[in-house]
């Protein structure tokens, strides 16, 4: 018996390796996150004053993807643990048996030394700390210290999403202005009630695994309270770019229908049928809605920013 | 007498070189973006220079 296990033990890292398709490697990256996240950092380089050659702005895009995709694997190796005991996530490559956690560790942390280093190469210093700055604050902010600590962790960490478009801006400009401030206001914001409504119907997997979501902390009710404030706070902040100037028209106009679009999801949100205990009454159907609307809002108010810079407004 | 890990069939076995094949094509296409990444952005910095 003692024999049989030891073997089992011995041989499962070769299986391991052997299992692992390149595919897998590209799983641990988070390539559905990623792609949000270049698309807010090309605006984000986009729109800042300046020029940047293409081959570098390319290099600069590079970069925020693979750090992305290397804090998405740093956070896939830290919580194979919860992972495992989730619905969503216990395919991942990790729980799953196809890919080793050491392995993963040092894929993540490769690629984060390597994105941060040519992007200093590339680009400037000033891009390349506020990189490093945002795969820390993921990796040991998010990920480590509040996820598993506080029901506010979406709160504090959705500031790791919000660096992007940070990013590309000191790429193109070597410092930080007002309206990259802006959009990483417009991406913070937007995170709370974005992934606060996913967290209302995946509650039970949150729970299960020992996540202090605001859902299994607080209770539904205060959840969607929640979202509805932080939605009325995405609004301001998604309205100030155009009223402050840096902005035309078209993004102010979207910006206004799209966050009163949100604003009536949040309310469907909070006003959804439910028990004492705060549990929705309708599948959660009003959340659900919310989820997929808030996706839509932040792609679209981006490629707003993006669409105005075009048609000539500079600020 | 250590005990080996049973050999696997040959289905496994080219299943498994099949996997392994896609990962080491995986690792040339990086390599080869790598090395064409960094030439373009040295060519690009010295013709700024």
């Amino acid at each position: 018996m003692v024999t049989q296990s030891l073997t089992a033990g011995a041989v499962t890292p070769a299986a391991t390796q052997s299992q692992a398709e390149w595919r897998d490697w590209v799983l641990l990256l988070k390539p559905r996150v990623v792609s949000l996240v270049v698309f807010t950092g090309v605006i984000g380089l986009m729109i800042a004053p300046g020029h940047l050659h293409p081959v570098l702005a390319f290099t600069a895009i590079l970069c925020i993807a693979v750090a992305a995709g290397a804090a998405g694997c740093l956070n896939m190796w830290w919580e194979r643990d919860i992972d495992a005991k989730m619905r969503r996530t216990m395919r991942r490559p990790i729980p799953a048996g196809r890919i080793e956690p050491d392995a993963a560790l040092a894929f993540g942390v490769a690629l984060s030394v390597a994105s941060v280093l040519v992007m200093w190469l590339a680009t400037n210093t000033c891009a390349a700390v506020v990189l490093a700055i945002s795969i820390a604050f993921y990796v040991f902010i998010y990920t480590m210290w509040l996820k598993r600590r506080t029901p506010q962790n979406i709160v504090i960490g959705g500031a790791a999403g919000a660096f992007p478009p940070v990013i590309g801006w000191a790429a193109v400009t070597g410092n930080i202005d007002i309206m990259p401030l802006l959009m990483f206001a417009l991406v913070f914001f937007w995170t709370p009630p974005h992934f606060w409504s996913l967290s209302l119907y995946a509650c039970k997997d949150y729970g299960a695994a020992g996540v202090p979501m605001l859902p299994v902390v607080a209770g539904g009710r205060e959840t969607r309270r929640h979202i509805f404030f932080y939605t009325v706070l995405l609004a301001i902040a998604a309205v100030l770019p155009w009223a402050l100037g840096y902005t035309g028209a078209v993004y102010g106009v979207t910006a206004c229908l799209f966050s009163a679009a949100f604003g009536v999801f949040a309310w469907r949100v909070l006003r959804d049928k439910q028990d004492d205990t705060g549990r929705s009454l309708t599948g959660d159907i009003p959340a659900r809605q919310a989820f997929r609307f808030s996706l839509l809002y932040l792609a679209v108010l981006f490629m707003a920013l993006g669409v105005d810079h075009v048609i000539g407004h500079h600020g | 007498m250590a005990d080996f890990p049973p050999r696997p069939s040959p289905v496994e076995a080219a299943e498994l070189h099949r996997r392994q094949r896609g990962r080491n094509v995986a690792i040339l296409v990086v390599l080869v973006g790598l090395a064409v990444l960094f030439f373009a952005i040295t060519i690009v910095k010295l013709s700024k220079a």
